[in-house]
């Protein structure tokens, strides 16, 4: 069995305005021909106008059983958004 | 979708951790309340391994999907009807890569898929193993083929696995343009000469059943359907996608003053459904073990396109090797 060309993690800016967005992976020898394969396989449709490329194997991820340890401590803090706070009506622009 | 290199699973046999039970219930409990699994997620080994056979076939479909229409870019009979052809032969290439993707996030290596298509051990959809003997074929495979494709895929957008749903859903929607298409063509020649009506009708003629048994044996004899119904990979069964199918495009057909070839086709007031004569089953099953009229040409173009590109690949190879800086990787 011959060995995978490494993998880059594909992300995608629709047009400019707009954050680069991951749509996916492609194997290549190296970074310029993992842009062209990326522009082939994600890109016939207009779908972007600027590509990045990462090596999969550079990106650290967290861990899903850690999830609630690192996400829970966010739910019960809802005065961190506006409409914890009731402010009579007649008082405008806040 | 998120890498192998990321996600090498971690081998936990039944009972070897006193942990696994409750692992196995949130499973079943994200399930039961429509969450995605993602790559990382822990999830059971027989789901994993129905997901890697599943996506890694229908990886394939596309790939040797490209074969039969590949073969009329160079008769399409204008322009406009080639530069349409590559591009759909394109998407199923591209299709074949967003699969291979998803498929790769469960821990199986985009190689080893491809040694398993080329040494024969894969199956893909039988419906590729006939042949295009005319430019009504290509009508045909645009319409029925893709259609019938289409019918199968909308509900795996909504399937229990994220790569696989999302790559569905980018699929989808380049597909129905496929649809049209193969419709526009049957059309233009429905509404043509004598000949070219003959022409359609015998394309009809040839890939209807093939068609309908694209959606896998009847669900009394399907193995896999119960399943992979309940971990919410198939929404709906063969038979019904089938039944689905079938009531779409019988109408298109009499739009298109086209016979289905089954003279046992009637509508059923009782049910509100077209209903069809017996699906020829042994026909499907020499297909699918590889007695199809095309199945070993078919698999000799995929390994005579790979050893032909070897050069090429040997070539990137090499230049990387003699370019660090060009890897992506910090030298």
């Amino acid at each position: 069995m011959s060995d995978d060309w490494p993998l880059f993690e594909v992300f995608i800016r629709a047009r400019s305005g707009l954050e680069h967005k991951h749509v996916g992976s492609v194997h290549a020898a190296d970074a310029r021909m993992a842009i062209e394969h990326a522009r082939d396989v994600y890109t016939r449709r207009q779908e972007g106008v600027s590509i990045w490329v990462v090596r999969s194997s550079a990106i650290v991820a967290s861990d899903p059983e850690e999830a609630e340890a690192l996400f829970e401590p966010a739910r019960d803090k809802v005065y961190r958004h506006p409409t914890f706070y009731a402010i009579p009506e007649e008082v405008k622009n806040l | 979708m998120y890498t192998q290199a990321l996600d090498s699973p971690t081998p936990l046999k039944p009972g070897s951790s006193g942990a696994q039970p409750s692992l196995e219930r949130r499973f079943e409990e994200r399930i039961e309340q429509d969450e995605k699994i993602e790559p990382k997620d822990w999830m059971p080994e027989a789901y994993r391994q129905t997901l890697i056979r599943q996506i890694s076939q229908h990886a394939h479909s596309e790939i040797v999907g490209m074969l039969p229409e590949g073969n009329w870019i160079t008769r399409a009979p204008s322009l406009r009807r080639k530069a349409v052809l590559i591009a759909k032969v394109q998407d199923e290439g591209g299709h074949g890569m967003y699969l291979y993707s998803a498929a790769e996030t469960l821990g199986v290596a985009r190689a080893e898929m491809l040694e398993q298509l080329l040494d024969g051990r894969a199956k893909y959809s039988s419906i590729f193993n006939y042949p295009t003997l005319t430019w009504a074929d290509v009508g045909a495979i645009g319409w029925l083929v893709d259609g019938a494709a289409i019918m199968n895929q909308i509900p795996i957008c909504r399937c229990s696995y994220g790569p696989y749903a999302r790559a569905m859903v980018r699929i989808c929607k380049e597909e129905s343009f496929h649809q049209r298409q193969g419709f526009e063509i049957m059309l233009a020649l429905a509404r043509g000469t004598a000949q070219q009506r003959a022409m359609a009708q015998d394309a009809l003629n040839r890939w209807w059943w093939p068609s309908l048994m694209m959606f896998g044996p009847s669900d009394a004899t399907s193995t896999h359907t119960a399943q992979s119904m309940r971990w919410r990979i198939k929404r709906f069964t063969n038979d019904e996608l089938r039944q689905k199918f079938i009531d779409a495009t019988v109408p298109q057909a009499q739009f298109l003053g086209l016979a289905i070839p089954d003279p046992a086709l009637r509508w059923d007031e009782t049910s509100e459904h077209y209903l069809i004569g017996p699906i020829d089953w042994s026909e499907f099953k020499a297909v699918l073990q590889g007695n199809g009229p095309c199945n070993r040409e078919r698999l000799a173009a995929r390994r005579c396109a790979h050893e032909a590109g070897r050069w090429v690949r040997d070539a990137a190879a090499a230049y990387a090797a003699k370019h660090p800086e060009a890897r992506g990787v910090e030298p």
